[in-house]
């Protein structure tokens, strides 16, 4: 959790011997013991920052030449077009498949994810809430490919009725404008996705509100509050950073997600006219980059995808960074 | 304590090797430990020792995995390992040296693209010329799933134009034409297509350029250009297909039989043709010979009006130096695409869902790999 928001519920806990913690090495000793970890964990800590910053650097050198010979306008075409000597391609779909699609999946998640964390961890029964919390944490074990299956054999039909039920009733609102699409739409990956992202902010959620000082739960009691005015006043607060530490490590995982939406996604055909429905079909940039790895042939062809591949990993990267304002900002404000 | 702190210890420098570990070269070369002796116990199948690796087609995984299993049960020692990866990596692969041969759905390209042409880069890489041997055909069959029409027969530009959007409606006049007797139905037509580039949407689009150029307009190409709902790979447009009342597809004839799926008869000109082994055999064996000597590319006839020739379809190749490189490897080779080749095998390609070589084309094929060194 720490490495993602680089904040941890842990850090407001009060602790009763007030007075900072020694720190770098002022707390050395100079013993080799200190001297061998200290050097493994700098280490570790500069190979991610290496990691990352080599990724981006191969993904701007692969897709630069590509860019470099396109003859659409990258961010705003919808074509897609990359072998051949005149590319013309965007990425315009695959960033409004990709977001909408996430954005359902956060809709749903979230909501659900937080009720099932306060469950665990507030009303649930202590015989219960080891096995519930252990159950929401299998569903992160599931492999995604087995939810692309699942998707499309078997919840698929559940949802078609749903579907229907909302072009027909509320299709006058353009997100939900009918389609010809019978497959996977961006609602369909939407929801799959809220599964696959669940247990992730279940388990983060449940973390931090079980670290809710019992002293403010009690204090809350103390004076009147119900229980779910204790949890109002006492419990999210105390856990709000970590829910959204919760949610962008989610939607992270939403964003990037490959196999599961590659199964499910129908996608159009080119010259399909433009629909903001969200029963349309799509191609988000992971499945789109995916479903095309085998017949990358020229560097050319390559260098498009890839730098489909690098907006991507700018979008996860501002998500990150927001997510990172936000905390920092909620911290001000609560203390 | 002691004791504690140098476990921790050696645990830190445990993960940190195992995390470097992880990182190490994926090194899928030949192990070519083992010798290939030359050709011993000679019994139908000619047996060598070693291991090939290959690359490829996917639209021939069934077909080469079948010949992989029954060459090994022949031939102890042999190993042959095919990676599916598509036609476009294959090539890559082999041009880059990383495989004995590679499985393509198109024979090699003379025409520069993108700055290079493949088959010169492939006679760079095998200081020979590379042998495109046509070895599986792959019929497409253009699969539906209407209710209570189990007899359907459409012509090239019907075809074309259900796939372009223009015919939308199962009773379109169009269609009841010329399925007169058959009841159809006034629900849409629901048109799937690959998502993946491929090269089942290649020949397929070749195949409606070729016998329908009013009708088809697009230039054919591995991605698809008409109209419909993209899924990704055979068996997901096959099983669109088959839970989707009032859909179409074209997909390879494997994929339509296992999805129990609707397959339509084409008629070309010459009248309804069945998609059988036979009616492919006999469109492979009608198309015209492209390459040089023991280059055996071929020039399919999409528009080709012969009676029974059923005209969609696809041939993979196994592409392979006419002079290997590692000569440890020619005997294995040999034995492999011999067997590969041989009637028996090709026969067995039937119950999965492709169709033999005919017998003359197969009979060169066998003469181009014997002159193989």
């Amino acid at each position: 959790m720490s490495t993602i928001t680089g904040v941890t519920a842990a850090d407001e806990t009060p602790t009763p011997t007030s007075g900072s913690p020694l720190g770098g090495d002022a707390a050395g000793t100079g013993r080799l013991g200190d001297r061998l970890f200290g050097g493994l964990a700098t280490g570790a800590g500069g190979l991610v920052v290496a990691l990352v910053t080599l990724i981006g650097l191969f993904l701007l050198w692969q897709a630069i030449p590509a860019l470099a010979h396109n003859e659409a306008s990258f961010l705003t075409s919808r074509e897609w077009v990359v072998g051949g000597d005149h590319p013309r391609f965007g990425i315009v779909e695959l960033l409004w498949t990709t977001v909408a699609s996430s954005l359902i999946a956060m809709a749903l998640a979230v909501p659900v994810g937080v009720g099932v964390a306060l469950f665990i961890t507030q009303y649930a029964p202590r015989w219960l809430s080891r096995p519930a919390a252990s159950l929401v944490d299998l569903l992160a074990a599931v492999p995604s490919i087995v939810y692309g299956l699942w998707g499309v054999l078997t919840f698929r039909a559940a949802i078609r009725p749903v579907e229907d039920f909302l072009q027909s009733t509320l299709g006058w609102f353009p997100l939900f404008s009918k389609t010809g699409i019978t497959g996977g739409t961006i609602f369909f990956i939407g929801i799959v996705l809220a599964i696959m992202v669940l247990p992730i902010v279940t388990a983060l959620s449940r973390e931090v509100f079980a670290q809710t000082p019992v002293a403010h739960k009690e204090g809350a009691l103390a004076l009147g509050a119900t229980r779910w005015e204790m949890i109002r006043t006492a419990v999210l607060p105390f856990g709000r950073p970590g829910v959204i530490s919760a949610s962008m490590l989610a939607l992270g995982r939403a964003l990037g997600e490959t196999i599961a939406v590659t199964f499910i996604v129908s996608t159009l055909s080119p010259g399909n006219p433009w629909s903001w429905s969200l029963f349309n079909g799509g191609e988000t940039f992971a499945s789109r980059i995916a479903n095309n790895a085998a017949e990358f042939d020229s560097p050319q062809k390559t260098g498009a995808f890839i730098a489909a591949g690098l907006v991507l990993f700018v979008l996860t990267f501002v998500v990150n960074a927001v997510a990172r304002i936000v905390i920092e900002r909620r911290k001000a404000f609560t203390e | 304590m002691k004791i504690q702190r140098f476990g921790m210890l050696a645990g830190a420098t445990l993960i940190g090797s195992l995390a470097l570990s992880a990182c190490g070269s994926d090194n899928n070369t030949a192990d070519s430990g083992s010798q290939g002796s030359a050709s011993g116990a000679a019994s139908s199948t000619e047996c060598a020792k070693g291991t090939l690796n290959a690359e490829g087609s996917s639209a021939q995984k069934n077909a080469i995995e079948e010949a992989i299993a029954s060459f090994q049960d022949a031939c102890e020692g042999a190993t042959v390992n095919y990676n599916p990866t598509g036609s476009g990596a294959g090539i890559k692969q082999f041009l880059a040296g990383q495989v004995d041969f590679a499985g393509s759905d198109s024979a090699l390209k003379k025409e520069e693209k993108d700055g290079k042409v493949e088959t010169e880069e492939a006679q760079k890489h095998c200081g020979s010329p590379a042998w495109n041997l046509p070895m599986v055909t792959g019929p497409i069959a253009v699969s539906y799933n209407v209710k209570g029409v189990d007899k359907l027969v459409l012509t090239p530009e019907v075809i074309a134009n259900i796939f372009n959007g223009k015919i939308t409606t199962w009773n379109d006049p169009a269609i009841a034409k010329i399925n007169s007797g058959a009841t159809l139905p006034s629900e849409p037509i629901k048109v799937f297509f690959r998502s993946d580039e491929s090269g089942t949407t290649e020949n397929f689009t070749k195949y409606l350029k070729a016998a329908a150029p009013n009708a088809w307009t697009a230039e054919p190409g591995k991605s698809w250009t008409g109209k419909g709902e993209g899924k990704e790979k055979s068996a997901g447009v096959a099983s669109a297909v088959q839970s989707t009342e009032g859909g179409i597809t074209y997909a390879e004839w494997s994929y339509a039989k296992d999805n129990k799926l609707g397959i339509a008869q084409v008629d070309n000109g010459a009248g309804p043709v069945e998609l059988t082994g036979e009616s492919v055999g006999k469109a492979v064996a009608a198309a015209k010979q492209d390459g040089e000597g023991n280059d055996l590319r071929l020039k399919l006839d999409y528009a080709t009006k012969e009676a029974g020739a059923y005209p969609i379809l696809l041939v993979t190749y196994e592409i392979v130096c006419s002079k290997a490189q590692d000569p440890a490897k020619v005997d294995l080779t040999k034995a492999f695409l011999k067997h590969f080749a041989s009637a028996d095998t090709q026969k067995s390609l039937e119950e999965i869902g492709y169709a033999p070589l005919p017998a003359e084309v197969q009979s060169k094929v066998e003469t181009a790999i014997s002159a193989l060194s």
